[in-house]
């Protein structure tokens, strides 16, 4: 009988270990960082966390489920829209801002199966249609005057500095406990599983892959996720005007943010999001030809780097900071999964 | 009632050639493009340029116009969105979505944020109507699109179904590969059907500011509108974009009579409507009806 060589599956590496300790400790001490921080530097960051979830949400369902979709600002909008609709029936800011999130969650569960069994550019679509309806709905209401829009004036009732704080502890919260459910869920079989369907739906599902379900729950997450950014967004904006809230500018904005950091990767994002900010920060005086510029980036990634700046480096040098994927060892000796040479370019024709 | 199902009818004129570009491209190439709307926008601020600038008549700015749309469409294809093809699906709505961002805020800068029209340009076509018995006017305007786009769709027709080039796209259509080797260049044909997809926007857009103000967003509307014929008529069916176009028109226009908002409101409804039952259809008898939709059953 032959041995059977020592083979070992490892879902962990040292980097890994150490990003995760380091981003706890980094979420730790963001958390105290109203304690000594102006509250400019507090606004920004709270701007930075809801960019951050918003890129990790779009990368979760195009990079890892193949999702395209065009309209994520439904959630966003509806969330902010629940909780407006649930501080009128005298709810508590806050919590009305929790539960409208999970509302808009919720909203997403009886919506994907019927739009989960779209395909490609179909979902992309449609989900833009069923975006774009919902802010018509929502502004037959009352409540939200139409056009013109709202404000959440209940929130005013709070110290400036004790509203910006709890806002910020907010978004915060919300980040790090997505972020970490994200993180959770791709390193478990709902990860492989999305990631095979991704690849190729047909195959997934004929190894037995329950594919409705697995997209639902990247779905429904997506929706939370997004949603969450959006009443992160009307606690800190106060106004809410149906078409900015349930605009399209704010799948630009994802796709931009996750297409320049690395589509795939769960750093990527994130890395993407930060670029963005600075972009905002540094260019967003100049306008209309900062934003077609921004467009005329994304074409640029999509064209020579589709996997993004967090992508390439990866490409190149193998590193991981919080792995998704699995090692497989064999015989001590590590077998390279993902062999480190660079995504093969467009196919040259041999003429 | 009839007199709003006769406008919403003309309405479908304006749709069908909107979204025939968007069916060719998605027919021939396999690609959704999602800055047509956009590029139909572009269409319309160059056909108003000519006629402000050089105050040519929109009819003949629109004649030079269309090649110049066509020659982008050409270029586009082969510059950019042939390269994004191998990538998947993803690619390719990421950059033409990308695309989309750079036309409305081009545009923007170039030409500024008032909505215009080309209303005035075309004199008396704008307001001038025909009376019909039982208290109908027709409005000349519709009638002359409807007709454009009747002629369009002839005229595609008549190219798919009798030309070398037709019988060239009709093969790449079906397979790409196949058509290589039969000495298809199947390169060179989906720029001439990106060219002709682009030129068809363009003109769409023309048609949209004689009719109505437009601004440099205005382009996501119109994508949705298109797509929204397309898939009520049938994806890659050259008579369905005009059914498709005529069924959502007459929605809107119903809904119109309703409150403005329900203008848009209405053709979103029976899009998701359509897509509903599609899917309805296509998996009701074997998932035990009704069942699925709450399930969500595999």
């Amino acid at each position: 009988m032959s041995r059977m060589p020592q083979f070992l599956v490892e879902r962990w590496t040292v980097t890994g270990r150490l990003t995760a300790a380091v981003a706890c400790t980094l979420v730790l001490l963001l958390a105290l960082l109203p304690g000594f921080a102006g509250g400019l530097i507090v606004d920004k960051l709270t701007t930075l966390l809801v960019y951050i979830l918003l890129a990790s949400m779009w990368n979760l369902l195009a990079g890892y489920a193949g999702l395209v979709s065009v309209g994520q600002q439904v959630f966003f909008g509806l969330g902010a829209y629940f909780a407006l609709r649930l501080v009128d029936l005298g709810i508590p800011p806050y919590l009305a801002l929790l539960l409208g999130a999970g509302g808009a969650g919720l909203a997403a569960i009886p919506l994907s199966p019927f739009m989960l069994r779209l395909k490609g550019g179909e979902f992309a679509i449609a989900m833009w249609v069923v975006a774009e309806a919902v802010r018509i709905i929502v502004m037959f209401d009352p409540l939200v005057q139409g056009e013109t829009g709202t404000s959440l004036i209940a929130l005013n009732s709070f110290d400036p500095d004790l509203r910006r704080n709890l806002t910020f502890w907010l978004a915060l919260g919300s980040t790090a406990m997505i972020l970490a459910l994200t993180f959770w869920l791709l390193r478990g079989r709902i990860g492989a599983a999305a990631q095979a369907i991704r690849d190729d739906e047909e195959a997934a599902t004929s190894i037995g892959i329950g594919v409705m379900r697995v997209k639902q729950i990247i779905f429904v997450l997506a929706a939370l996720g997004c949603a969450l950014a959006g009443v992160v967004w009307l606690a800190s904006a106060i106004t809410f005007q149906p078409r900015t809230i349930f605009g399209v500018q704010w799948t630009v904005f994802m796709l931009f943010m996750a297409l320049v950091g690395g589509l795939r990767t769960f750093e990527g994002p994130i890395f993407g999001a930060i670029v963005f900010f600075l972009l905002q920060e540094a260019f967003g005086d100049f306008g209309v030809w900062y934003l077609a510029g921004l467009g005329a980036v994304a074409v640029g990634f999509a064209l020579f780097l589709p996997d993004g700046v967090w992508g390439a480096v990866r490409g190149r040098t193998g590193l991981e900071l919080l792995p998704t994927g699995a090692q497989l060892s064999i015989g001590g000796e590590p077998v390279s999964a993902r062999p480190r040479v660079p995504r093969p370019g467009p196919v040259k024709d041999p003429a | 009632m009839l007199d709003a199902a006769l406008q919403g009818i003309l309405l479908g004129g304006y749709y069908a050639v909107l979204a025939a570009g968007l069916s060719l491209m998605f027919g021939v190439i396999r690609f959704i493009n999602l800055a047509h709307g956009d590029l139909a926008i572009l269409g319309a601020y160059l056909v108003l340029f000519c006629a402000e600038r050089f105050g040519l008549s929109p009819w003949l700015a629109l004649v030079l116009v269309l090649p110049v749309m066509g020659l982008f469409g050409w270029v586009l294809q082969g510059a950019l969105f042939a390269r994004t093809m191998r990538g998947g699906f993803l690619l390719p709505l990421l950059t033409t979505f990308g695309l989309g961002a750079v036309l409305q805020n081009g545009m923007f800068g170039l030409f500024g944020s008032d909505a215009r029209s080309l209303g005035n340009a075309i004199g008396s076509l704008s307001w001038e109507s025909w009376q019909l018995p039982f208290g109908i006017s027709l409005g000349k305007l519709p009638v002359i699109t409807f007709g454009i786009a009747v002629f369009v769709l002839v005229a595609l027709q008549l190219v798919l179904s009798h030309t070398r080039l037709g019988r060239a796209i009709r093969a790449t259509s079906a397979d790409a590969e196949a058509a290589e080797l039969v000495g298809v260049d199947a390169r060179t044909v989906h720029r001439a059907a990106a060219a002709i997809a682009v030129a068809l926007a363009g003109l769409a857009g023309a048609l949209l500011a004689m009719r109505a103000l437009v601004n440099p967003y205005a382009g996501p509307a119109q994508l949705i509108f298109a797509f929204e014929a397309v898939v009520i008529g049938g994806i890659g069916s050259l008579w369905g974009t005009l059914v498709g176009g005529i069924i959502l028109g007459v929605a809107q226009s119903f809904g119109s009579l309703l409150s403005p908002q329900w203008f848009q409101l209405a053709g979103h409804v029976v899009f998701l409507g359509v897509l509903g039952a599609r899917l309805y259809f296509s998996h009701a008898g074997r998932r035990g009806g009704l069942r699925f939709l709450l399930t969500g059953a595999r």
